[in-house]
């Protein structure tokens, strides 16, 4: 080690404070790098799971990481949508996170977070348990603005109407509403306006319902009412499969803005249309950063997204807390998918290690986006993206003349969107 | 002073190597970005090429012949557009150099 660096390492190490000394010396018993450090990460999505996986590896297992999530199990939202299709089942979707302890050492907590302290650093359980961190990673995913639609408050509307935009339980839900529906019934799904999880999902949700109705129900149709003015992502491929696949069962409505739902009569309000009864109604609220996100101040952008410097995930609200995925204010043209989430995930993971053994994180990130959309059972349309750091506009850019979308729906991008939910699944969770 | 002193005796007791170790290099983090279809530091699931141990000219050929619509391809001639061919080079070279 050159001195220089060494004297570097030394002052960050300082800099820790509460770890100190007593720490430091204290890690020497697990070897390794970073020893003694602790990194709590909130959330085992794509994000969180990622972040807790990498931070370990990065480090040579140097670093302590605790990961809280309520669930067992990691459930995908990418590929979701075809368990609403019929062609994949709860159980492809879900992987366990055994893995991530046992072949990583990350430390599982089966909890949710309610409050974090960010002068004293720790994080507090609902079962009571306090977490003190180093840094923490908070990858909170998204919840509803339900205050959007009021009629959505009424006991048992939320069991009704669903969402199913995160995967698990509405999944399956949902496709029990669609299995039970008459053949001839209608099914309108509603849109949100940009920014939402997902962009393409809800079109691929529309031609995944389509196809089961091709098969089991034809004579159903499948309305999308779209508050966007036009589809927000692979418009012409989207529209090209629901003319060519699902010409008489499809029907798109842009600039459709649902201002209320009447689950007692499956009835859908618009700002700007008159009301709409349909036999399964499926309504994809507007939605912001996780509550907890929110709660803690962190949701700087509109009170909806965290502000993050692009460099470390760290966010703009708070010292030492990093957030990652869906929940941040996006960069220009970077979706809220699980792809970015993922590469997130290891962007924040480099930057903590760093941080955390007193080097400089990487000055210039370059990732990519990828989102396949299944447009029917076999048939998959993309679009890609390359992301870099521009230092002088301080956030992720796309590199010009880089990205695009497919030609034309294939089967063989069908085989790579499968090849590629086994590959993120595996590297994210395994 | 005094805790900077201790800071060393804890440096010291550590084994300064240890804390060398820990370097996530850019050329590393570059090639994580790969991992989402190729697998973890290149060793796909099944489906999916293996860049793990392939040759690093090879490699790079694949890449540069991605780059100029040489080879066909679905996506890695969009994604392949996003990197400068010295990028491309030191991905090459990163996942050549990984061996089970
Ligand atoms: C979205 C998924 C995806 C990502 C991300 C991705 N690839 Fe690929 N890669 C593919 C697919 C699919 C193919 C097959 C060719 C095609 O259809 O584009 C491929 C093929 C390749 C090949 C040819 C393999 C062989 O042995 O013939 C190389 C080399 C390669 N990729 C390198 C990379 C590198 C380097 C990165 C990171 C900068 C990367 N890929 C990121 C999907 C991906």
């Amino acid at each position: 080690m050159k001195r220089r660096q060494f004297v570097r390492t030394v002052g960050a190490v300082s800099a820790l404070g509460a770890v100190g000394t007593l720490g430091l010396v204290a890690g020497c018993a697990t070897t390794g790098t970073g020893s003694g450090s602790r990194v709590v990460v909130v959330g085992g999505g794509y994000g969180g799971a990622t972040a807790a996986k990498y931070v370990r590896m990065w480090s040579d297992g140097g670093i302590q990481v605790t990961l809280v999530e309520p669930n067992a199990s990691f459930i995908s939202c990418p590929i979701s949508n075809l368990v609403l299709g019929g062609s994949k089942t709860m159980a492809d979707i879900t992987t366990p996170y055994d893995n991530l302890v046992r072949r990583h050492g990350v430390k599982l907590v089966r909890d949710t977070v309610v409050a974090i302290d960010a002068d004293k650093r720790l994080v507090r359980l609902a079962g009571g348990t306090e977490l003190p961190y180093d840094r923490l990673i908070l990858s909170p995913g998204v919840d509803f603005m339900w205050e959007t639609l009021p009629g959505m408050a009424r006991p048992g509307a939320q069991d009704k109407v669903l969402h199913s935009w995160k995967a698990g339980a509405q999944t399956v839900a949902l496709r029990q509403q669609l299995e039970a529906m008459r053949d001839g019934g209608v099914y309108a799904l509603s849109i949100p306006l940009a920014p939402y999880r997902c962009p393409p999902g809800p079109y691929e949700r529309a031609c995944q319902v389509a196809h089961y109705f091709s098969k089991a129900k034809p004579k159903s149709k499948v309305l999308i009412l779209d508050a966007n003015d036009d589809v927000t992502s692979k418009g012409p491929l989207f529209k090209k499969a629901w003319a060519d696949r699902y010409k008489d069962i499809i029907e798109y409505r842009p600039k459709h803005t649902v201002t209320d739902v009447d689950a007692a009569t499956n009835t859908l309000k618009f700002e700007f249309a008159n009301d709409l009864k349909a036999d399964v109604l499926n309504v994809i609220p507007a939605m912001r950063a996780g509550d907890i996100a929110l709660k803690s101040g962190l949701a700087t952008a509109n009170k909806r997204w965290c502000e993050v410097d692009f460099l470390t995930f760290e966010a703009k609200a708070a010292k030492n807390i990093h957030v990652l995925g869906d929940a941040t204010q996006s960069a220009p043209a970077m979706p809220k998918s699980g792809h970015m989430a993922n590469q997130h995930g290891k962007t924040c993971a480099a930057a903590v290690v760093s941080l955390l053994t007193g080097k400089t994180p990487n000055d210039s990130p370059i990732y990519a986006n990828t989102c396949y959309s299944f447009v029917s059972d076999t048939d998959v349309v993309h679009v890609a993206s390359v992301h870099r750091y521009d230092a002088a506009q301080k956030t992720m850019v796309t590199v010009a003349g880089a990205g695009g979308v497919s030609a034309a729906a294939s089967q063989l991008e069908g085989q790579y969107a499968l090849a590629w939910a086994r590959n993120i699944w595996a590297d994210t969770l395994a | 002073m005094k805790r900077s002193r201790e800071l060393l005796m804890g440096l010291a007791l550590c084994g300064l190597s240890a804390w060398a170790a820990a370097e996530v290099s850019p050329v590393r983090s570059m090639a994580a970005a790969c991992a989402n279809c190729h697998g973890t530091e290149g060793f796909a699931q099944t489906g999916m090429d293996t860049l793990a141990g392939q040759a690093k000219d090879a490699l790079l050929k694949k890449l540069l012949d991605f780059k100029t619509g040489a080879k066909p391809a679905t996506v890695m001639h969009q994604l392949s557009k996003g990197y400068s061919d010295a990028q491309l080079e030191e991905l090459a070279g990163y996942f050549a150099a990984q061996k089970k």
